[in-house]
């Protein structure tokens, strides 16, 4: 397993499978196989795949901790940045075919509905993030300052759920909400249990993985 | 059961007669049979099957037939709200086939000076079916332009003769466990309910639809029989009915009791009345295709503001949304 993580290839293989949905949904755009609201179901597939690589960052350090195999931690940054690239994606999808692109439109239409305004602030969260997602910026910052800035993460995986939650809201459709904001709340519970546990186990694992 | 006697001479069920072109190429049916062995015959047979043509005239009704571009059939059959199949637009049409439609009854009840219970094939011939072809609006904020078959439902209600309390009418539709898979879930209190006031019941656009694109309804668009209010937001038109009551108050509705403050019992389609959590103002029309084509502004009461604006005169739409 830790032979297969430090491959000089697992990080090429993991850059082309998350290259994946959005080869895919270009595919189908190009095909005309959205289906009968391509708008509809581009902007909300985009919105569940970076869901899916918040989670996915997200899980690298708990899974780190539970299995010990520290190879896992390679992968954080990259899962963490294309998460932003889904997100930038999510809401250029929305700006452009839903909005026609008419800034005054996106203005009033964030301001007007909670949990674009709630989607947009996690966008924004997440751009100082990626800024400052290569190596020199963690010399820069400080591996404290930097770790301290990258937990704004958590904030910005509540604001996803609060957003998924209102955008599903209008219809009352819950089931899959539930299954993301379990998946978040033990990500993020497993964060809290150490850190009240005390352990300085914690602080040590977040500036190792930054180094790396 | 009180089965309203049948009047004159017994008439062939309009979905039982063999439509002409099936009638013209049975030759061909039966070289088919002969040449394609079973496997083909049965093919053909599905073919001549699946869609049961629903002959119509076309309506006369003012405002009945817009000459906008209907939206494709695989469209309007595989984007559905039909919550009882599942909250995925493309559940309905996986899940629907379960639904048997025939025998079924609707039983009208309430203040009515008539009361009865109504077979199927008994309201498929209770009055001319006509083609009308209507925009279909839903709350959110896509539409469709759906040639439907069926008559107004006034039609039925004369028939049942409503008495001077019958102020409002609550539809009920279909909640059986046995063959809908989204029962399940508590997404809302089954079964689902609507309503009218009487005058918008009986409003002739307000139709009782038994077919669209001249066949019989597909079950993921509520058959065997469903109600379409084309000035209200797809949601008030009940699918599947299965009970049409006549009430003095006004009764409660599924979505409005779900969230009252975001589904009023009125819904008309208003561009100038936004839902709490977005903007009411335009409309993406399906079928027009491509990903990049531009929404449109959503017009008055749907645009038949000429034929039922007089219905709401004098009324705050925004307190009555």
């Amino acid at each position: 397993m830790r032979k297969l993580l430090l491959h000089p290839l697992a990080k090429p293989l993991l850059f082309a499978a998350a290259l994946l949905p959005c080869a895919t949904l270009l595919l189908a755009v190009l095909q005309h196989t959205l289906g009968p609201n391509p708008a509809e179901t581009l902007i909300r597939s985009l919105g569940d795949w970076t869901l899916r690589f918040l989670c996915l960052t997200l899980a690298i350090t708990p899974l780190r901790q539970w299995t010990n195999v520290a190879a896992l931690a390679r992968f954080r940054r990259m899962l963490g940045l294309f998460t932003a690239f889904y997100a930038l994606l999510h809401f250029s999808s929305y700006a452009v075919f839903d909005m026609g692109l008419v800034w005054d439109d996106i203005v009033r239409d964030v301001a007007k509905r909670p949990f674009i305004l709630v989607g947009t602030t996690a966008l924004l969260l997440m751009l100082p993030l990626a800024a400052t997602s290569f190596n020199r910026a963690v010399r820069w910052l400080g591996p404290a300052r930097w770790q301290r800035l990258h937990r704004l993460v958590y904030a910005i995986a509540l604001l996803a759920i609060l957003h998924f939650f209102w955008m599903r809201a209008g219809k009352r459709n819950f089931g899959e909400v539930a299954v993301y904001g379990a998946v978040v709340a033990v990500l993020l519970g497993w964060r809290l249990y150490k850190a009240t546990r005390g352990t300085r186990y914690f602080m040590k694992l977040g500036s190792q993985s930054a180094k790396g | 059961m009180l089965l309203p006697q049948d009047r004159g001479f017994s008439h062939a069920i309009a979905s039982e007669i063999t439509p002409q072109h099936v009638f013209q190429t049975r030759r061909a049916l039966l070289a088919s049979l002969a040449v394609s062995g079973a496997f083909g015959a049965c093919r053909a047979f599905a073919q001549t099957t699946a869609a049961r043509p629903l002959p119509a005239t076309r309506s006369t009704v003012p405002g009945a037939l817009t000459m906008e571009k209907p939206t494709p059939l695989a469209d309007v059959t595989g984007y559905n709200n039909y919550y009882e199949f599942g909250t995925d637009k493309s559940d309905p049409a996986r899940h629907a086939q379960a639904l048997k439609t025939r025998p079924w009854t609707v039983s009208i009840e309430g203040e009515v000076k008539k009361p009865a219970t109504f077979g199927i094939d008994d309201l498929l011939k209770l009055a001319p079916m006509e083609e009308r072809i209507y925009r279909l609006r839903c709350v959110e904020g896509w539409s469709m332009v759906i040639p439907w078959v069926g008559y107004s439902l006034s039609e039925l209600i004369k028939r049942v003769e409503p008495t001077g309390n019958a102020k409002f009418v609550q539809f009920v539709t279909l909640a059986d466990r046995a063959q809908m898979t989204g029962l399940s879930s508590s997404v809302l209190d089954w079964p689902y309910v609507e309503g009218l006031r009487i005058d918008e019941a009986m409003q002739p656009l307000t139709l009782l639809a038994f077919g669209l694109y001249g066949q019989v309804l597909p079950n993921q668009n509520g058959a065997p029989l469903r109600l379409v209010v084309p000035w209200k937001y797809g949601f008030k038109s009940g699918k599947s009915l299965v009970k049409i009551r006549f009430v003095e108050q006004q009764p409660a509705t599924s979505w409005s009791r779900a969230a009252p403050e975001e589904y009023g019992f009125y819904s008309n389609v208003n561009p100038s009345v936004d839902h709490p959590r977005w903007s009411q103002a335009t409309e993406r029309r399906l079928g027009d295709g491509d990903l990049f084509a531009k929404k449109r502004p959503t017009l008055m009461f749907n645009g038949y503001e000429a034929q039922v604006g007089s219905l709401y005169a004098g009324m705050d739409l925004k307190k009555w949304f």
